[in-house]
């Protein structure tokens, strides 16, 4: 079990959020996820000034072995995307905390995020997933 | 309840994934199963195939009732350790399953058919071998390693006795002969496979599946899942039962036909449903597409051509090739250009010959 960074919130659907300084959310899907998803080989990125909520996904992740819907964990709008996912979608499966993160929201209402899982409730709830 | 193989321990052992196939609790990979499957095209992988049905069939009349069982003329086996590949059918002419069949003698035949189709093979062997007299037994003390790659054969046959590794190694492919492994361990090791690679199945028996496992990691075989598995047998142009074709579905049109012998006067089961549908033309055919754009090729896709819809039967992303092949089912016919339909939106796709793979490398034009 990889360790979880503390300054992240999350999805039951396995997305994690992380509030930055500048007040933006950046996105991406957790260890865990990219784990049980297996290599990854291609990413649908959100369009730059979509408006985008937690009821439908915004962006895809597909491995070989199959498609999985990212949803955005707060609503807001998209600031920026990780266009290095394009060549190397591999960097979930490397660094699914760091450079494998997926798009960055303004969220409408930053309070949204105290709704999310903390890390230790997500931790548990993974846990066993594997059995 | 979930089936597991003599090599389970081994696998969690080496940190696999694992995951239900068929009521199997198999290794779906081992990290990366693209890595995995860069072993295979490059070096030498191996494949837990415990999971599928090993069948001897044994009488005076067993070549009669094979040539009423199979499409292909069993007739073309004659010399000892002789194999091939093909279909048994309904009286419909769809599929009930493929298999390897080896040649072992007069009255002896092995059978190797799907894990998943396993109870209604045996029914329906069963049944039609009563008439023959033939005896029709499973063989669960085996386990089944699928060693492949280019350097395959010499690693399987660094840890055979030193007496047979000679005549092992001269064996041509699809050929079958029976071997010692060190210190004597009776294996069964046959030169086919299901990677578009050269290698061996060995079938060993399960008590010394473990050890033989370990020989191969210790020769640096790396071991491989069943995703790589799927991604090698695709590009190698290989089908899968059940995606690619079913009872539903005749060998013409799941690009069989080269596994059927319609030689004279030989009445097995589904000819007749064969030569009609022949006569009044098949109406859907097999083919491979390519997509270019950046995607994923999935099973049940909708598939647009000039001539009607067709569906993408196996899809999946090459390694290999870096992009989603697949195999589709289409009209037959001219079908001009063609679009495949990934989550709404139309994205254009080749046709194209294959395998997509030949000798680790992309055919031309691939």
């Amino acid at each position: 079990m990889s360790d979880i960074p503390g300054d992240l919130k999350f999805l039951k659907s396995h997305e994690w959020a992380r509030l930055e300084d500048d007040g933006l959310v950046r996105v991406g899907i957790s260890d865990h996820a990219q784990e049980q998803l297996g290599d990854l080989v291609y990413v649908e990125l959100p369009e730059v000034g979509a408006h985008v909520t937690p009821d439908s996904g915004c962006a895809v992740v597909e491995s070989v072995k199959a498609a999985s819907d990212v949803y955005a964990p707060v609503s807001g709008e998209v600031v920026e995307v990780n266009e290095a996912l394009d060549d190397a979608p591999e960097s979930i499966n490397d660094d699914a905390y760091g450079e494998g993160w997926i798009f960055v929201i303004r969220p409408d209402d930053k309070s949204d995020l105290d709704a999310l899982l903390d890390p230790d409730v997500y931790a548990e709830l993974i846990e066993g997933d594997d059995a | 309840m979930t089936s597991k193989t003599v090599l389970n321990d081994a696998h969690r052992a080496l940190g696999a994934r694992m995951v239900d196939f068929g009521g199997w609790d198999m290794p779906i990979n081992y990290g990366s199963q693209i890595e995995e499957h860069h072993a295979v095209r490059n070096q030498a992988g191996m494949f837990d195939v415990s999971h599928m049905t090993v069948v001897d069939l044994q009488g005076d009349q067993v070549r009669a009732f094979l040539r009423r069982l199979l499409a292909n003329n069993v007739d073309k086996l004659a010399e000892h350790g002789k194999a091939f590949y093909t279909c048994m059918l309904n009286d419909h002419g769809g599929v009930i399953d493929d298999l390897i069949v080896y040649y072992l003698g007069e009255t002896f035949f092995r059978i190797v058919v799907n894990a998943a189709t396993r109870e209604k093979d045996m029914q329906w062997i069963t049944r039609q071998a009563a008439a023959f007299d033939v005896e029709v037994s499973e063989r669960p003390d085996f386990a089944m390693i699928a060693v492949q790659g280019p350097v395959a054969r010499e690693r399987v046959i660094h840890v055979l006795a030193d007496i047979d590794r000679e005549r092992i190694a001269a064996m041509g492919k699809f050929h079958a002969a029976a071997a010692q492994g060190l210190h004597g361990v009776p294996l069964f090791i046959a030169r086919t496979g299901y990677t578009g690679e050269d290698g061996f199945e060995v079938m060993v028996p399960e008590d010394h599946a473990e050890e033989f496992w370990q020989a191969l990691l210790d020769e640096g075989v790396r071991p491989a899942g069943l995703g790589a598995r799927d991604t090698l047998r695709l590009e190698a142009g290989l089908n899968l039962y059940g995606q690619d074709m079913d009872e539903d579905v005749t060998p013409w049109e799941a690009s069989l036909g080269w596994t059927v012998s319609m030689d004279e006067g030989r009445q097995f089961i589904g000819r007749g449903a064969l030569e009609a549908q022949k006569q009044q033309g098949v109406q859907r055919r097999m083919v491979g597409l390519v997509l270019d754009d950046k995607g994923v090729l999935r099973h049940g896709q909708t598939v647009l051509t000039e001539a009607g819809k067709g569906e993408i039967l196996s899809g999946s992303f090459s390694p290999t090739l870096g992009k989603a092949i697949a195999f589709a089912r289409v009209p037959a016919g001219d079908i001009g250009s063609t679009r495949v339909v990934i989550r709404e939106r139309e994205f254009p796709v080749r046709v194209v010959k294959y395998p997509f793979v030949r000798d680790g490398k992309p055919r031309e034009g691939i």
